[in-house]
């Protein structure tokens, strides 16, 4: 079959390298997110988002954008969004008192375009609950990775807990960087994406130590490295198989999911991606750099007696 | 690993059918008392509706409470006969001075347990009220629990004003729930202009029958708006008849006037009151005051006895009508703000299940040729498995009546996607012992066994991140977090109980060939 002839990928010799582009992929993206940072949406930064159909398809982008700065909104964005006529209008004010605040802005934009402009979905956030929907959100990522390592910790020595929490961390930082480097907005549904993630990135790797672990009992002669090579590589036909399917899954979402699924799906699909590759090349190398042996998965067996 | 007693196959069997029936219940439309009538319910992203957030601004209700707290507490005193000084509120404190001597007849009557003027909390091992005293100055505050127990009780009164002011307008199938110390959280389904809800949520609705000051600036009296011109009216700050004391308010359509208006009726001490009021001020204009807006002010022609009244403004009848329901249902206790809305309208919701469903098949079907492909035939097994998988995480979710949003159909997808992951390392394993083993079954039996860790471990940390994402996540990320944790565990059920007894079947009928995979 396909990937029998990848038997004996000697993956110790390309850790070093992997490892630099890993570290350079962090620092660009630190590096981008402390210069663009993030486009919050406005479930983070509070604010008005509509999504816009117009009836006549010729209306253009910025009679729109125009219509919409004249009625002194504050900060405004408008996008396309999905469909030739659909778009995307985020307005940098809230005003949650005046009932008739969405209202008035469709009437004004009725009759400032000549059209019936339908407002398909709209989401307003005061500046309140967007802040406590930005921390329940960092307060979730922050969670599910300590509560990883706490896991990793029960089943498996620190040296794994350390290899598996870094390729966790790595995977969210490039994740994000890419977020901020393509300016694609960041909402719950992002938060949640980076969650799976998570999950994903640590069961990617789980797999691979749990071998690990295993051919370690096994062989008391063979280095770390040498078994690192031999659990990867067995390992490494399920690791290609679940990511081929649940890459079809996703890019199916992507791809006609329709608009709002996008963002998620994208996110997604680049953690799936980085999650396969950090287990292989980030989580592993730290066992060899730990110097993991056979004493160390035996010490815990004699102590668990 | 392999083998299934009777007993084993019969309760595996029972279940998958149990679910796939409980699944299939989404599909008839049964609106009768049926045992089973569950299904699955569409989230407002995908049926269309509203959701809102409201605020109970308390701040006003803590002013009125300690405005009371303050009369209260002089005729305390002086029941006790405590001397005191200069009683007044500062910001949010009762400040007064009392001689040294009192203070420990203060004290004691300020910290007896059975009092009423500090009412002892025994959940909170608290007072209402905390108090401190600096050189005979003694500063009365509200104390952390004080204040929870008024906001609540502010938060319940306000729930259901807000509740009666839903039902009147009948929309469909409302939720309105609390949500922690002050707020109301509201979903209307299939609701498509919120614009009336907001309005109607928006009024306190303080009503109040005021008479209209002879001259201006007068002490007693206040400047007020009209609610639909820029004019002002004095009016007295002394109320005849409040909104608490109606029993009806209804629109109406004069005939003669060709206006909408409201008629209402009193209780019995209202239209007391008001007959009273009229009989002695014939002549006299009396406003129709609502949130501190005058709706108008005629000039009383005739004493009004009956307990029957009418208010005229200008209304359409729309207006008459909402008027008239907010007069029904009550006034709120404090201010409502809506701190976050989140409208879909039904045509997107209708375009993202059609999204979503298609989005749903071509992943599945990528995912079953893609296996079809790898395994051949163990590939059907995972292929049934993860059918079955399907169908069971369609029929806990109807049991638990949980709510299907648009990422909770994207955690299907997903699920679909890392579901045959499962059996993917259990087939992965096999084909390892193939090489080594040379009986089938054992090797069939060996990786099972082996695999079980790794397939443990790898779903577990998925797991996690649905909880804590079920109990942090808001609204729509809550239904994914939803669908991905029970897909989780039925993709275990259908991998080690289903698709085991499958691959079981298959290495017997198998065990004396030699199976390539």
């Amino acid at each position: 079959m396909m990937f029998k002839i990848a038997r004996d990928i000697q993956f110790s010799q390309f850790y070093k390298k992997m490892n630099i582009l890993s570290s350079i992929l962090i620092c660009l993206s630190i590096l981008v997110l402390l210069i663009k940072g993030l486009n919050l949406g406005v479930d983070f930064k509070g604010g008005t988002l509509i999504e816009v159909r117009t009836e006549n398809e010729k209306i253009d982008i910025s009679e729109i954008r125009q219509s919409l700065l004249k009625m002194e909104l504050g900060d405004v964005t408008v996008k396309k969004f999905g469909k030739k006529n659909d778009y995307l209008v985020k307005i940098e004010m809230t005003n949650t008192n005046d009932a008739n605040f969405i209202k008035s802005i469709n009437d004004q934009l009725s009759s400032n375009l000549g059209s019936v402009i339908n407002f398909r979905r709209v989401e307003n956030v005061g500046p309140k609950v967007s802040n406590e929907l930005l921390k329940a959100g960092l307060l979730a990522i922050t969670l599910s990775l300590a509560a990883m390592l706490i896991y990793i910790w029960i089943r498996f020595e620190w040296q794994f807990s350390l290899g598996a929490i870094i390729a966790l961390i790595h995977d969210v930082i490039i994740t994000v960087g890419i977020f901020s480097f393509l300016s694609y907005e960041v909402n719950l549904s992002i938060v949640a994406a980076v969650l799976t993630i998570v999950g994903y990135s640590m069961n990617d790797t789980v797999v691979i130590f749990d071998r690990v672990r295993e051919n370690l009992k096994k062989y008391s002669k063979i280095s770390i490295s040498e078994i690192s090579n031999i659990s990867t590589n067995q390992t490494l036909s399920r690791t290609l198989i679940t990511s081929v399917t649940t890459l079809l899954a996703l890019f199916s979402i992507y791809i006609f999911g329709g608009a709002i699924l996008k963002g998620f799906s994208f996110a997604m699909i680049i953690g799936v991606i980085v999650g396969t590759y950090s287990s292989i090349f980030v989580a592993t190398p730290i066992l060899n750099y730990t110097n993991v042996s056979q004493k160390t998965v035996l010490k815990e067996n004699t102590e668990n007696n | 690993m392999l083998y299934f007693s009777k007993t084993k196959i019969f309760i595996i069997y029972s279940v998958i059918f149990f679910l796939s029936l409980c699944a299939f219940l989404n599909l008839i439309e049964n609106d009768q008392n049926f045992i089973l009538s569950k299904k699955v319910n569409l989230g407002l992203d995908l049926q269309g509706g509203s959701y809102m957030l409201l605020e109970v601004d308390s701040e006003p209700v803590l002013k009125q409470k300690l405005q009371e707290k303050l009369l209260n507490f002089k005729k305390y005193l002086k029941k006790n006969k405590i001397q005191y000084q200069d009683l007044k509120i500062i910001n949010q404190s009762i400040n007064f001075f009392i001689s040294k001597n009192d203070i420990e007849k203060f004290e004691e009557f300020f910290l007896n347990k059975d009092n009423l003027i500090n009412i002892y909390y025994n959940q909170y091992r608290s007072y209402e009220m905390t108090y401190s005293i600096i050189d005979n100055e003694v500063k009365i505050e509200y104390s952390k629990f004080g204040i929870i127990e008024i906001k609540k009780t502010t938060l319940d009164q306000s729930l259901e004003i807000v509740r009666r002011r839903i039902d009147e307008v009948g929309t469909k199938e409302p939720t309105i729930l609390r949500r922690g110390n002050d707020r109301i959280l509201i979903e209307l389904p299939g609701l498509e202009d919120p614009n009336r809800i907001k309005k109607l949520l928006g009024k306190t609705a303080n009503l109040s029958f005021r008479f209209v000051s002879q001259t201006e600036n007068t002490f007693g009296s206040e400047l007020l708006f009209f609610e639909n011109s820029d004019d002002q009216l004095s009016v007295s700050k002394r109320v005849i008849v409040s909104g608490d004391n109606f029993i009806n308010a209804k629109p109406l359509f004069d005939n003669q006037t060709n206006q909408a208006i409201v008629s209402f009726s009193f209780d019995r001490v209202g239209a007391k009151k008001f007959g009273r009021a009229t009989t002695d001020n014939v002549g006299k204009r009396l406003a129709i005051i609502l949130d501190n807006k005058i709706i108008s002010a005629p000039s009383i022609r005739e004493p009004i006895l009956g307990g029957n009244g009418q208010i005229s403004g200008d209304f359409t009848f729309q207006e008459a009508t909402d008027l008239a329901l907010l007069l029904r249902s009550g006034a709120l206790p404090a201010p409502l703000r809506i701190v976050e809305e989140r409208t879909v309208g039904p045509d997107l919701g209708e375009d993202s299940i059609k999204a979503g469903a298609i989005s749903l098949m071509i992943g599945f079907l990528l995912v079953i040729f893609y296996m079809l492909y790898k395994y051949r035939l163990l590939g059907i097994i995972a292929d049934l498995a993860l059918i079955i998988n399907l169908i069971l995480l369609l029929g806990v979710l109807t049991i638990l009546e949980a709510t299907l949003t648009l990422p909770g159909i994207a955690g299907i997808i997903l699920t679909v996607g890392m579901a045959v992951d499962a059996n993917v390392l259990i087939f992965e394993r096999i084909k390892e012992e193939m090489k080594i083993e040379k009986s089938t079954i054992h090797a069939f039996d060996m990786g099972y066994k082996r695999a079980q860790s790794a397939v443990i471990d790898a779903n577990i940390t998925t797991l996690i991140s649905a909880v804590i994402l079920f109990f942090l996540g808001s609204g729509p990320v809550k239904g994914f977090a939803v669908t991905l944790g029970i897909g989780i565990l039925t993709t275990l059920f259908s991998a080690y109980f289903f698709a085991r007894h499958l691959s079981s079947l298959y290495a017997m009928k198998n065990k004396d060939k030699q199976i390539v995979l």
